[in-house]
């Protein structure tokens, strides 16, 4: 963090704040549960519902979405939060905006907050725009003067001006966002809380409202808690990055250690082996007939490649079930999260007999990817040669290598400019000296 | 961190939410900074409910007149109530009009934080005004209804057939508050009881018409003997402004001070035991429904 020699105040303090969900269906069954919980609770008796070991996040029955946060958010701060999915990151904003309470802890606010949680909320199909303007701008907390004095410049930020007296039914997605979020920028709160609702919208919207934020919070010293899964726009916007993970801040700092934290796991080491077997699962199918124990890179001690190099890996799995021709799939992906590209085995790895294990040596040509840091999650897989295909395999595990810089290629790669794939160098034909 | 100072901020508008609910905290306070939505959920209400219609607001007009020829024909004509003198269309369209006002404030609301909950699970504004929001637009649906009544109650006054008792007029707004106040609360209640099991939701359209059956609506409180059934009826809170609306504008009926209290008191309780209720299931109620 800098150095600063000026007061911080605080905006946002949160401590020790938890949420509790109860998972499974809610109602009739769990009415006479509740009843009896009730019945005991009065006769000062031991809840027969309650279950043991409640310290645990998940216990069957409830879920920490929020295990214990304790945060302090300061004026003028743009915050970005990331997270895998389920981390508990819009689970803290619903509690900052109020939309739920928190089932242990204390949270203070020292502001006005405009949350935009969905793009819209409170719009209505057969309003008008400038209808739903005052209705939105009302419910995000603004009296209708305050609204009157702002209509202008909202009009002229959400760029519908033609469309503003027609019902926002007609609107195009793309101008519903616009006309939303427009409000949403000209509140006069203290705080900001979007959650990714940048994700609709042209690429020339999506930049004015970035730099309307970060303006927000450079300016006019505005608090701005930003949710996304786009790492560039978090890097754009946001000076500090809160990394959830399972219910808990497991990074608070700088953006860039942040997002590799996020992306990498360790962001120190880039282990070369990677037990697989304990690693979640997308869904309960998932590692049965097939089960990958573990994942390592043999021609080296940490996972860091010169682009000329190959990569070697070796991967070991547990087949429960004969399987014909087992294959795998790898998508790559950028430090961004951003899609670099697919690669495949080129031949099936092998048919599988029922208990068997295996062990599974490849290369792989990294000559195409630039310098910079990549991660991909493996999945095994089978098709019928017709395009179906059945993924029995896919551990929720970033495997993470580096590619250092190679200078030998000509123009120094800059991964913001060039992307993060080398294309196939264009070859001379010929070449004459013109007349 | 060198050289840094934290300071408390002293914002006016510092909130501390805790996992400690605060039960007689009714934040009416933020209710009213919130009195331009309140409106503009009125206003919605109206626009919405007659864009794309041909006969547009006719249809204020024109629903409970229809029902109230239907009441004039079945109670007036084959049961044979009698309605002391008044004329029976004028009666029924008066009864009907302030039964439809009250059960429009408990049906509404009962369905508070289902209706809205795509709205209330993406931000925050304080609930209550929903519900008050739903009163404003049954007061406005009931004075559209007065202007035909109003229109009739001429023509049979000019016939002679009807003595309102002018100086109790002066008491409609106290009527519409008191069944507005009561119509929220027994419909909040009712709400916040249902974002976890739905039963009574369903069975709120089915009460209310009971409801009706016990309240001197389609009938004249005085058509009841003196004895039990009638004093569970006064008992019943609606029966006392009902009765009120009807004595200034027909003239027919009676004020009973003593029950008219007791109306009142049920009618406090129920409003503040039911925002009470309300501000505590608002708080997490997202989580269930």
């Amino acid at each position: 963090m800098e150095n600063v020699s000026e007061n911080k105040e605080v905006m946002i303090q949160l401590s020790g704040a938890k949420k509790k969900y109860r998972l499974g269906q809610i109602g009739g069954e769990t009415l006479q549960a509740d009843l009896q919980s009730w019945w005991a609770r009065i006769h000062g008796k031991e809840d027969p519902n309650s279950k043991i070991g409640a310290d645990q996040r998940s216990n069957g029955e409830t879920f920490m979405a929020l295990n214990g946060i304790d945060l302090t958010i300061y004026k003028g701060e743009a915050v970005g939060i990331i997270g895998s999915n389920g981390a508990g990151k819009s689970t803290l904003l619903k509690l900052l905006s109020r939309v739920t309470a928190p089932t242990e802890g204390e949270i203070d606010i020292y502001g006005r907050i405009a949350s935009m949680l969905e793009v819209g909320t409170g719009f209505s199909p057969e309003m008008t725009g400038r209808e739903n303007v005052y209705m939105n701008g009302t419910i995000l907390g603004m009296t209708k003067a305050e609204i009157d004095a702002k209509m202008e410049d909202i009009i002229e930020f959400s760029e519908v001006r033609e469309f503003i007296d027609t019902p926002v039914k007609r609107y195009s997605s793309g101008m519903y966002v616009k006309l939303a979020f427009s409000v949403a920028a000209h509140l006069d709160s203290e705080i900001m809380i979007m959650d990714e609702v940048l994700a609709v919208g042209d690429m020339a919207f999506q930049k004015k409202c970035l730099d309307k934020m970060r303006d927000a919070a450079k300016k006019e010293g505005r608090t701005v808690l930003y949710v996304s899964h786009n790492m560039n726009t978090i890097r754009q916007l946001c000076d500090r990055c809160i990394v959830l993970d399972r219910g808990r801040v497991v990074f608070d700092g700088e953006v860039e250690k942040g997002i590799l934290q996020y992306l990498g796991g360790d962001n120190e080491l880039l282990p070369r082996y990677y037990d697989l077997q304990t690693i979640v699962r997308p869904s309960t199918q998932h590692g049965k007939r097939i089960r990958l124990l573990s994942f390592e890179f043999i021609n080296k001690e940490t996972a860091i490649f010169d682009s000329n190099e190959e990569m070697k890996f070796m991967m070991k799995f547990k087949a429960n079930e004969s399987i014909e021709d087992v294959k795998a799939f790898f998508v790559i992906n950028n430090s961004n999260g951003q899609i670099v590209g697919m690669t495949q085995t080129k031949e099936p790895i092998v048919s599988t007999c029922n208990g068997k294990e295996y062990c599974y040596e490849g290369t792989f040509n990294i000559s195409n990817l630039a310098k910079g840091r990549y991660f991909f999650e493996i999945d095994i897989f089978s098709d019928d040669g017709e395009g179906r295909h059945w993924s029995y395999d896919h551990p929720r595990k970033n495997i993470v290598f580096e590619i250092l810089e190679d200078e030998q290629k000509g123009l120094i790669w800059q991964n913001k400019y060039f992307g993060s794939v080398r294309l196939n160098e264009v070859r001379k034909v010929d070449v004459k000296e013109l007349p | 961190m060198n050289n840094e100072t934290t300071v408390q901020n002293s914002t006016p508008y510092h909130i501390h939410i805790s996992s400690k609910h605060k039960w007689f905290d009714l934040k009416l306070k933020e209710v009213f900074r919130y009195r331009d939505l309140i409106w503009l959920f009125t206003k919605r209400s109206f626009v919405v409910r007659y864009k794309q219609t041909i006969l547009g607001p006719a249809w204020l007009f024109l629903n409970p007149f229809i029902t109230s020829i239907i009441y004039t024909i079945v109670f007036g004509k084959v049961a044979g109530i009698g309605t002391e003198g008044v004329p029976k269309i004028l009666f029924y369209m008066c009864s009907n009009a302030i039964w439809v006002y009250f059960s429009t404030c408990v049906t509404q609301n009962a369905t508070t934080f289902t209706a809205n909950a795509n709205v209330f699970g993406k931000v925050y504004f304080p609930r209550l005004t929903t519900p008050i929001s739903n009163v404003l637009s049954a007061i406005i649906q009931f004075g559209v209804q007065m202007s035909l009544i109003l229109a009739f109650l001429c023509f049979y006054l000019i016939k002679g057939e009807v003595h309102p008792n002018w100086w109790a007029c002066l008491l409609m707004p106290i009527v519409l508050i008191h069944l507005g106040l009561l119509g929220l609360g027994v419909g909040i209640i009712v709400s916040s009881m249902t974002t976890k099991y739905r039963d009574l939701s369903i069975l709120v359209g089915f009460g209310v018409q009971l409801w009706m059956y016990a309240t001197p609506i389609v009938y004249p409180l005085s058509q009841l003997k003196e004895g039990p059934f009638r004093h569970l009826m006064l008992i019943n809170p609606v029966t006392a402004p009902v009765e009120i609306f009807r004595y200034a504008l027909l003239g027919q009926g009676t004020i009973d001070v003593p029950f008219t209290i007791v109306s009142w008191m049920i009618t406090l309780l129920v409003t503040l035991f039911g925002i009470v209720i309300f501000n505590k299931v608002e708080r997490t109620f997202m989580d269930t429904v």
